[in-house]
């Protein structure tokens, strides 16, 4: 008798349906990659290892890096001046580089709150806060939250006074933006290690606060 | 382009060129006041194709909620900040 495909045969031992791996073809740009890759090796452009180094370089930036600026800033008022009138530069003094795209630095205060996209692509300061996170570059988050950004801002639990204006900043060019949130309260004897585990990814972008201290 | 300087107001121009273009569609047209200068920077519209891109210096205008959407704004007196190159823009009381 032929095998019969009942539902039964396709769970694993531990009751799940089997996940499909990830054995489809290449999209064009995957191979487009693979073979760029490849050719810049087999011309001794770059080594194998130069490429893997930057790979991890790139995978070592996190939210942390951004942390520390915004830790110093709470606690340092001189940096903090030149952190507003120059980023790109002033991120240099902590041992960031800016490369080739320049930062600036938007301050949070008790009646402004500044909330950062792109709406053309993905622009990010990647070098102080890593990879975007999903919904960063998802069409949903770039086209309501220039039209709604209180209601896109409440979605993400943040609800903010009608006294506070928000000023939205897109990424359009060569600039990006980092938001320097409001130092909670409570945190006067803390010094920039503990303040900056207060400083969470989603404050940098502007779709949250920091962290109340515990 | 020198009277493209903070804070004078100023309109993003109404073209619909093709190509790489980095000024947004809903910003085309509307009208707001130079936050400040930047740049210069090569000009990304040349950079896609391979040109050496002229240096064009670039400006932060920052837009009213409502001159952007009208009515539709969800409170007219917040801002949006965009960086659009000096070739888009044009004084805001030119015809």
């Amino acid at each position: 008798m032929p095998h019969d495909h009942h539902d039964h045969d396709h769970l694993s031992p531990s009751g799940h349906p089997y996940q499909p791996d990830q054995d489809h073809t290449l999209t064009r740009w995957q191979a487009m990659e693979i073979a760029m890759r490849e050719l810049l090796v087999e011309k001794e452009i770059l080594t194998a290892a130069e490429i893997t180094q930057t790979v991890e370089a790139m995978d070592r930036r996190s939210p942390a890096d951004g942390a520390q600026v915004v830790a110093r800033a709470w606690s340092d008022p001189e940096f903090k001046a030149r952190l507003l009138a120059d980023g790109s530069t002033t991120i240099g003094e902590m041992g960031f580089e800016a490369g080739a795209m320049k930062l600036i630095v938007v301050e949070n205060t008790a009646t402004t709150h500044n909330v950062v996209v792109c709406t053309l692509c993905s622009c990010y300061p990647r070098n102080l806060l890593g990879l975007p996170p999903d919904w960063y570059k998802q069409r949903a988050y770039r086209s309501r939250v220039v039209k709604t950004p209180r209601k896109v801002l409440s979605e993400f639990g943040l609800d903010l006074p009608d006294d506070v204006q928000v000023r939205v900043h897109d990424s359009t060019a060569d600039m990006r933006y980092l938001v320097l949130p409001v130092r909670p309260a409570g945190t006067d004897d803390l010094d920039a290690t503990a303040l900056a585990e207060l400083v969470n990814r989603d404050s940098m972008i502007g779709v949250a606060q920091a962290t109340a201290p515990e | 382009m020198s009277t493209l300087r903070a804070p004078v107001k100023v309109r993003v121009k109404d073209w619909f060129p093709p190509g790489h273009v980095r000024t947004p569609f809903f910003l085309r047209g509307k009208v707001g006041v130079i936050e400040r200068e930047l740049g210069p920077f090569h000009n990304p519209e040349e950079l896609a194709y391979r040109q050496k891109g002229a240096p064009r210096k670039l400006l932060r205008v920052r837009f009213e909620m409502s001159e952007i959407w009208g009515e539709d704004a969800e409170t007219p007196t917040d801002t949006l900040d965009a960086e659009i190159y000096e070739h888009w823009l044009e004084p805001a009381d030119a015809t």
